[in-house]
């Protein structure tokens, strides 16, 4: 009976673990097969062929939207690291005046939903003349309420000896803040990294609405313009298109699994 | 101290800025902007509360928001149901442990934009897999995102599977925190895996439950991609959601008073609508 149990538990885990993983390898086969086979349930294409890819990268530019998006994500999230860091530390360890109204709002701004201000920024965008640049992908992303506040935790619980002492040996706030906190703050600081990275990787509406430049557009969006516009024109190209935006994060996830776990479940813990 | 003071403040300064550009100035704006008509080309013109009355009877916007709550009447009580049963299955010594756990996350790190592309492969009439499957085991082929009676549904079971990891590692968190004196106890007690998982893990869990029922709910009002990508809004404007439309009026028809008059009545319906299920599930717990 106990054997029947684990079995049917393990065999239950399996079919769900499948569930989840399957259709991302049927993608993965089908970017390998000609038109002729893509329908096929069998993951193993009877004959190999690089085609899609080749059509796909150059029907559309995709290496240049593989190039963009890595560059708006990593800005951001240097951004949000350096930046985030600095006001967190200042709201943690430094009195001012207006520190508490400042935390206050940096909550309020976590409760109001994107949509609410995704067109006052958009117009914005546009009468700054931003539209079909990084600027407009990039700026409004530099600071990020919910990395600022699990930083400001982070850095409430370092002791002030460190801080006086350091200060004693004329050491400045920014220095006190990169060479004392940050190397404590490697937990954090990795969960922002990846969190924001990833956050800003499969971006999508934001994009849509300030870029129709091809040479400025990141993956997921050249990707969802190029499908829908039938630029693809069949299926294995369009899924050899997601592949790009895919592989990249399958490799990174498969080696810092349980740092994207606790980092993209986390955040909404503790939001 | 005034060192200190003068740190402080310098160091908190780009943040003030940014939030007084990013975040005050938007919010503020919406709210203009609702009583406004503008194209971005011309002036904008005042028109009062002619954006609100517009809406009022807007039978697109009213199908956008009915959209929405038949994707959450599908989508939340399956969230719940499959990320409950996934995080008690997990929550036990296990061979791979970690690799189960992965494996339910793996949709979750991937961007929705391939998700919805993969599932309308995966939905097609007639090369989808699904329906190979189906004709396989003798069923027939079904429709699923050009039947208005199915789109919606398949739609939120796809963007269940897509989240159902990030829930279960919630749920897992929650399990973590029923103390082993409880569970010993209604043990001796006598009680049975069923008995056990209704009256003491469910209750314990109720924490999580409400997490799970108000992100999945804002989850469900910022529905986007997924219409967009699979099915345009149709069939019959049945996956119409109402961040789309809000895209369209922006996007396709410049209407800026009006988009950002639906981007402020959906950010109240959402706070209505998470209001009033902390209510229910509050006073159900009463009782």
């Amino acid at each position: 009976m106990k054997f029947f149990g684990r079995f049917a538990l393990y065999a239950g885990l399996a079919l769900a673990a499948l569930t989840f993983i399957y259709p991302f390898l049927w993608m993965a086969s089908a970017t390998l097969k000609p038109p002729s086979e893509v329908g096929a349930l069998s993951l193993i294409p009877h004959q190999i062929t690089l085609d899609n890819y080749r059509l796909m990268w150059a029907r559309a530019p995709f290496g240049r939207a593989l190039l963009n998006s890595t560059f708006v994500a990593t800005t951001i999230t240097v951004a949000v690291l350096v930046f985030g860091s600095m006001t967190a530390y200042a709201m943690a360890r430094l009195h001012f005046r207006g520190r508490a109204a400042l935390n206050a709002a940096t909550i309020a701004v976590l409760l109001v939903p994107g949509q609410l201000t995704l067109i006052p920024l958009y117009t914005l965008i546009v009468q700054l003349g931003w539209i079909d640049t990084y600027t407009a992908l990039i700026l409004p992303y530099l600071f990020n309420a919910t990395a600022i506040l699990m930083l400001r935790q982070f850095f409430l619980q370092i002791p002030q000896s460190l801080i006086d002492a350091a200060r004693m040996d004329g050491m400045g706030e920014l220095r006190i803040l990169f060479t004392i906190f940050w190397p404590l703050s490697k937990p954090v600081l990795s969960i922002v990294a990846i969190f924001t990275f990833m956050g800003s990787w499969n971006e999508v509406l934001w994009p849509l609405l300030v870029v129709r430049d091809q040479q400025i557009m990141t993956l997921p969006q050249l990707l969802t313009v190029f499908a829908l516009g039938g630029g693809a024109g069949s299926v294995g190209v369009s899924l050899a298109a997601s592949m790009v935006l895919v592989i990249p994060v399958v490799v990174a996830y498969a080696f810092l699994q349980r740092n994207f776990i606790e980092s993209m479940a986390g955040t909404g813990i503790k939001g | 101290m005034r060192a200190e003071q003068r740190s402080g403040t310098l160091l908190a300064a780009p943040y003030v800025g940014f939030l007084l550009a990013f975040a005050a100035y938007p919010i503020l704006f919406a709210v203009i902007l609702v009583f406004l008509q503008w194209d971005l080309v011309t002036a904008p013109a005042f028109t009062g509360l002619d954006n609100v009355r517009l809406l009022a009877s807007d039978s697109r916007f009213w199908r956008a928001v009915a959209n929405t709550f038949v994707f959450l009447s599908i989508h939340v009580p399956l969230q719940i149901a499959t990320a409950l049963a996934l995080a008690v299955a997990l929550n036990r010594r296990l061979v791979l442990r970690s690799f189960w756990r992965a494996a339910f996350f793996l949709p979750v790190v991937i961007s929705g934009a391939v998700v919805a592309i993969l599932w309308s492969n995966l939905y097609a009439t007639d090369v989808g897999l699904i329906n190979r499957l189906l004709v396989r085991i003798g069923l027939a082929p079904v429709p699923w995102l050009t039947d208005p009676a199915t789109a919606m549904p398949a739609i939120a079971v796809m963007v269940t599977w897509k989240n159902v990891g990030f829930y279960v590692i919630i749920y897992l968190a929650g399990l973590q925190y029923i103390p082993r004196s409880c569970q010993e106890a209604i043990e001796i007690d006598g009680a049975n895996a069923w008995q056990r998982f209704r009256y003491l893990t469910l209750p314990s869990l109720l924490p999580q439950t409400i997490l799970v029922v108000t992100l999945s709910t804002i989850n469900g009002f910022q529905l986007f991609i997924e219409p967009y990508v699979m099915t345009g809004g149709g069939p019959l404007r049945r996956t119409y959601s109402v961040v789309l439309y809000l895209y369209t009026n922006a996007f396709s028809y410049q209407k800026m008073g009006y988009a950002a008059t639906i981007g402020v009545a959906l950010a109240l319906i959402i706070g209505g609508v998470v209001f009033a299920q902390r209510r229910l599930i509050g006073r159900a717990e009463a009782l």
